[in-house]
């Protein structure tokens, strides 16, 4: 598997790290309900198909959001975290 | 029809004629008290000992595919209670007593091979975790032995002691593991339950559950609509997806987990070996192969295959621990879909839907839970309430902060 960084191309899948579901992105407010921060920590959706996860390019330190197929490994596409406003969607 | 050592002499004698199919091929009835979703080791077993333990009738098992097709005949077959954390271990150690007479229990030869289970160890530090994991065995029942070097050299002679990376300190010893056939323990479980009157149903996709006012009246599957009084979800890699036909999401991420085999050789490796620190396991198969593996591919998938990263670590490691193996040809490698929890342990619970249950989050260690998991989830669905040795694989306990992190490696889920 070859993963496309946005800032250093397709690049072997042995520089990334693996973080999940790109769910951790939507941290909930501090004052949230329990419930929130469950779901947040714990819950996937874990779909069989389009996923989009979390992935961590050693050489250039950055983090990526990776859209690919769980079923396939094809890879749709990638963005850094960091043009994603905020690492908040 | 009974198997025995008498039986397979007359057969003999009489050129084979009298063997049969060894379970039915019924046709879905309209409704039946219980359903169980998923085929694989779990929902056999669970099936098997709703009729046996509790005499419940009027059951069947759907399975997408064929019998045995998931994980239960893909694992590397190892079956061991060294478990550490109460939760776990009283669970493990009924799983392995259950093991222990399971053979006699279906009247199937599950080729349970108690040869040993030896994990090693490479520091003081983990000398002790695994000296105080070993008195947590012996506490709870099981057998544990604590090896020095020169204790794994007798038993271990062929590895590489000196290897600069992890050289070799010892090894905590459980006599009692072993390893077992793996999709003989789905046949053996299959037919038990067949012969108690469980409706086995094969090609039976399920594609939605039905719920009214908040209780699960039944299932939609490829082969009709079948209504039912209660209904567990024992789907392992695919939980997730089965789940959300009943509006649940679980703390379950589907990962991909890599073995290998060898062509068969003479035997040479006589007991299971565990190599944490390398990430590498091995055992010798019956037929000869040597059976291996390490860990995750870490990212999640459903592809049933993993990636050549994977691959070469593994054989690094295996190379590492015991050079011997190197002119080895490897035959085939596949994979499998892990359920995996945020705290590496399993989930046998009821679900806020009346009359649904679930039994998921086996990790790549649900082959040993087999038995264990059956009987506990039979206990559940017949009687309401959890079993004593598995109250503790609650699906809320995320939540509540009971966690069971038998690693201690954090609320991830590929970290387990
Ligand atoms: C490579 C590998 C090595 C392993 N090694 C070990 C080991 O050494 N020791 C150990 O203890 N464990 C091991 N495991 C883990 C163990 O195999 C699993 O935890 C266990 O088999 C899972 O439970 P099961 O047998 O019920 O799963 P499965 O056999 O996967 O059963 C689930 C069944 O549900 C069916 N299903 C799914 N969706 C639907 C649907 N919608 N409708 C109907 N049916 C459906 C599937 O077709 C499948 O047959 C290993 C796993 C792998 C992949
Ligand atoms: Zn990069």
């Amino acid at each position: 598997m070859r993963i496309p960084c946005p800032h250093c191309g397709t690049r072997d899948r042995r520089e990334f790290y693996y973080y999940g579901a790109d769910d951790y992105l939507r941290r909930p407010a501090a004052d949230a309900a329990p419930a929130a921060w469950d779901a947040y920590l714990h819950l996937r959706d874990n779909p069989a198909g389009r996923l989009r996860d979390l992935w961590y390019h050693e050489p250039c330190g950055s983090w990526i959001a990776v859209d690919r197929d769980t079923v396939s490994h094809d890879i749709h596409g990638a963005v850094a975290v960091a043009d994603l406003g905020g690492g908040r969607t | 029809m009974r198997y025995s050592g008498m039986r397979i002499l007359a057969e003999g004698l009489t050129g084979n004629r009298g063997w049969g199919p060894a379970w039915r091929t019924p046709e879905p009835r309209p409704a039946y008290d219980i359903v169980i979703i998923g085929g694989g080791g779990h929902g056999l077993s669970t099936a098997y000992y709703l009729a046996r333990n509790h005499g419940l009738k009027n059951i069947a098992v759907l399975e997408k595919g064929y019998l045995g097709s998931g994980n239960i005949g893909r694992n590397t077959t190892i079956v061991r209670a060294n478990y550490f954390l109460p939760g776990n271990s009283e669970f493990y150690s009924h799983s392995l007593k259950l093991w222990e007479g399971l053979e006699r229990e279906l009247n199937y030869n599950v080729m349970h091979s108690q040869r040993g289970l030896i994990n090693l160890f490479h520091s003081d530090g983990q000398r002790d975790a695994f000296a105080r994991r070993g008195n947590a065995m012996i506490n709870q029942g099981d057998d544990a032995i604590l090896l020095d070097r020169d204790g794994v050299r007798a038993m271990l002679p062929y590895l590489d002691f000196e290897q600069t990376r992890f050289p070799i300190y010892g090894g905590l010893y459980h006599p009692r593991g072993g390893t077992a056939r793996h999709d003989a323990v789905a046949w053996g479980y299959a037919r038990g339950a067949d012969r108690l009157g469980v409706d086995l149903i094969q090609n039976c996709e399920v594609t939605g559950i039905d719920i009214a006012g908040g209780r699960v009246t039944g299932v939609q599957t490829t082969r009709g609509a079948i209504r039912a009084g209660k209904v567990g979800i024992v789907v392992a890699g695919r939980s997730g997806q089965v789940a959300a036909m009943a509006g649940l999401r679980l703390p379950v991420e589907s990962h991909i987990l890599q073995a290998f085999v060898t062509e068969g050789l003479k035997p040479a490796i006589d007991h299971v070996i565990s190599f944490g620190m390398g990430h590498f396991y091995i055992s010798q198969s019956d037929k000869g192969g040597l059976v291996f593996g390490g860990d995750l591919d870490f990212y999640a998938s459903y592809a049933s295959r993993g990636n050549l990263p994977m691959v070469e670590h593994v054989m690094e490691a295996g190379m590492t621990l015991m050079p011997m193996i190197g002119r080895a040809k490897v035959l085939r490698s596949w994979g499998g879909i892990m359920d995996m929890t945020p705290d590496g342990s399993p989930i046998i619970d009821r679900t806020p839907v009346d009359g649904l249950f679930i039994d998921c989050g086996w990790n790549y260690g649900g082959f040993k839970a087999v038995p264990a998991s059956g009987w506990c989830m039979a206990h559940l669905m017949a009687t309401g309430t959890p079993h004593e040795v598995a109250r503790r694989f609650r699906l809320d306990r995320f939540a509540t902060g009971h966690i069971l992190d038998e690693e201690g490696t954090g609320s991830q889920h590929n970290l387990h």
